[in-house]
């Protein structure tokens, strides 16, 4: 159990920088998302804290050491790979105990610690077998087997739901994190899956290009993005996104006005969420509606509008469409406008 | 396409005979020299130079192989068979162990140098061995390891090929596997020990049966650097059996000599062949 501080850690491989000055303190038994899209350097980081990848610039303090030049082991942490990196050769027991075994503890005592994290995760019947006669959910655990027989300060997660299917990725992500509540150990997780991030996360990193977008409580990034990207990756379906110009105390879309929130004048990024959007035969957005998908508790309508820009709405229950170009009319309450700096993407107001 | 191959998988009368015909008749044509050279270990001289030769084995199996064995021509038959075998086997582990851990360092570690280095192993596959035969011999010769075991392995335990093969087998081990050991706390020799080596079990097992038989198979080598007939091995020992002169060549012990010297080929092929296709079918990796 343990804090982690990364003090503006940034990572070069030769001359481009892939993390461009990280910041972040994490609490004791904290449970920290880091999410974004491939490339964006999320597991580069999670590397670094893990001691895989060396740390350019910054400092990374894990309990009250410096980190930065620790080997991995010295850091008191363990991690679980999104391929699980079972030594396919060896039993479960000896997977999870080969930490242990290098650490030179006795081999009653790996065996103790062995069977205490197995039965954790009712994992006892399989400790004699082979990690290719699993299913992929138990190497799953299996991999965090490995991480609890340490009893590490922290835990670092790759992408380690990303090669299971869509049910069992459901049902880990619960067990995982009814684990880490029940164990009360720092946690790093890395994902490219934003309902993992919103679900799981006590506070997450949205990460872009190397540059950490916004580091909140999940509602907290939902409610207020505080850039037009980690507006859009949060969210699903995407946030609506719409060039206004703001002008005599309102937003212009084309001719279509809306209310201005912050008052702001000149061009301006809007941001809308499809789920805030209601029909409303008095609304000012005008949507022609081309394609319906009914998901059962609500309805995707995808659509232009006057302005021929792409929209989508997200509305409850069924929606039948008329055989195409139905005319919808749809407003928002002004508390769920997000309106962006058109250069820099900063939040305004 | 697909009724093509039921065809050939279920393969009915007529077909059914005609491809085992030609296979036992393939399989006699290889056979029948070893068949030949088994008749001739089991007759006596004078029955083997007077023509018809016999094609049914004869009464003295155990005089000639006893004979053989123990008495040989120049040097007994087992003292050649020993220095084959330690040899062979001095090879094959010598060549396993070096590839190794060359494709270890080669796959492993970064250093300057390091992709020279497997150019530089690899351009060595394209000399035979012949071709730097006569400095080899001046090397060893310089070391006084002329007539000796040292002598004998040390200059064929180099292995391009095998480096290579170890180096595509370990690219095909994930990164995460060395990460995850790296976060165990292994250092990378016990990656190497505990989780490379028994990793490649199946392609140590498949290298040493090629590499003993290439050992054992060696007679130019040998040839050139023993003098002493207590140190030749049996592949070039057949050929020194041969009389020089007009003396007359002992045939029934020749060819228990060449009979003999089959069978520890045989046993290797047919022994490591179960580890081998056992790992082949259960594959892990």
């Amino acid at each position: 159990m343990a804090t982690v501080s990364l003090d503006n850690i940034k990572k070069r491989f030769g001359p481009t920088e892939v993390i461009q000055g990280v910041s972040l303190d994490v609490a004791d038994g904290e449970f920290i998302v880091i999410v974004g899209p491939s490339g964006c350097g999320k597991s580069t980081l999670l590397r670094m804290v893990a001691g895989l990848e060396t740390i350019t610039e910054g400092e990374l303090r894990i309990g009250d050491r410096r980190a930065n030049d620790l080997e991995p082991m010295d850091r008191d942490i363990a991690m679980v790979f999104q391929n699980y990196a079972l030594y396919p050769h060896m039993s479960v027991a000896q997977n999870m105990g080969y930490g242990l075994k290098i650490a030179g503890l006795p081999k009653a005592e790996i065996a103790t610690k062995v069977a205490d994290a197995a039965k954790l995760l009712q994992l006892t019947e399989l400790l004699d077998r082979k990690p290719r006669q699993l299913s992929g959910g138990q190497r799953q655990r299996v991999a965090m087997g490995r991480a609890i027989v340490r009893a590490p300060s922290v835990f670092l997660f790759d992408e380690p739901l990303s090669n299971l299917d869509a049910k069992l990725r459901v049902q880990m992500r619960l067990e995982i994190r009814e684990l880490q509540a029940k164990l009360g150990i720092t946690s790093l997780y890395v994902t490219h899956d934003q309902v993992e991030a919103m679900t799981m996360a006590d506070r997450m990193i949205v990460m872009n290009a190397g540059r950490a977008e916004q580091i909140g409580t999940p509602l907290d990034v939902y409610e207020r993005p505080a850039t037009l990207f980690a507006a859009q990756f949060i969210g699903s379906p995407s946030m609506n996104v719409l060039e206004v110009e703001g002008r005599d105390g309102a937003l212009w879309l084309g001719d279509m006005r809306l209310p201005n929130p912050t008052g702001h004048i000149g061009p301006v990024m809007l941001g809308l969420r499809p789920e805030h959007l209601t029909p409303d035969p008095e609304g000012a957005i005008v949507m022609q509606v081309l394609l319906a998908e009914p998901l059962g508790a609500n309805t995707l309508l995808h659509g232009k509008l006057a302005t021929g820009q792409g929209f989508t709405a997200s509305l409850p229950g069924v929606h039948a469409l008329s055989h195409g170009g139905e005319t919808l009319r749809l407003s928002i309450s002004p508390a769920n406008m997000h309106l962006f700096d058109t250069a820099t993407g900063a939040r305004l107001g | 396409m697909a009724r093509e191959i039921t065809g050939m998988v279920e393969r009915r009368g007529f077909g059914l005979w005609l491809t085992h015909l030609v296979m036992i008749a393939g399989v006699l044509v290889i056979f029948f020299p070893i068949w030949l050279a088994f008749v001739a270990s089991t007759v006596t001289q004078p029955e083997i130079v007077r023509p018809p030769m016999p094609l049914w084995p004869g009464d003295q199996l155990i005089e000639n192989y006893t004979a053989a064995l123990f008495a040989g021509v120049n040097v007994p038959v087992l003292t050649m068979l020993g220095n084959s075998l330690i040899m062979a086997v001095g090879i094959a582990v010598g060549k396993i162990i070096i590839s190794l851990t060359s494709a270890f360092a080669i796959v492993y570690f970064r250093f300057p140098g390091r992709n020279m280095f497997f150019w530089l192993i690899f351009l060595t596959l394209m000399l035979p061995v012949e071709v730097r035969i006569v400095p080899t011999y001046e090397v060893i010769a310089g070391f006084g390891m002329l007539n000796s075991y040292q002598g004998l392995i040390f200059p064929l335990i180099a292995s391009a090929t095998a480096t290579f093969l170890f180096r595509q087998f370990f690219l095909t081990i994930p990164d995460e596997l060395a990460e995850a050991a790296h976060v165990d706390g292994a250092s990378p020799m016990q990656f190497f020990w505990d989780i490379l080596l028994p990793m490649s079990r199946t392609n140590i097992a498949a290298l040493f049966v090629i590499l003993f038989i290439y050992g054992w198979n060696q007679y130019l080598w040998p040839l050139l650097i023993t003098t002493d007939p207590s140190m030749n091995t049996i592949v070039m020992g057949i050929r020194q059996m041969f009389p020089s002169g007009d003396d007359v060549a002992d045939w029934p012990v020749i060819m228990a000599t060449s009979i003999l010297a089959m069978i520890p080929p045989v046993v290797v092929v047919i022994s490591m062949q179960k580890l081998f296709i056992r790992g082949l079918v259960d594959s892990e990796k």
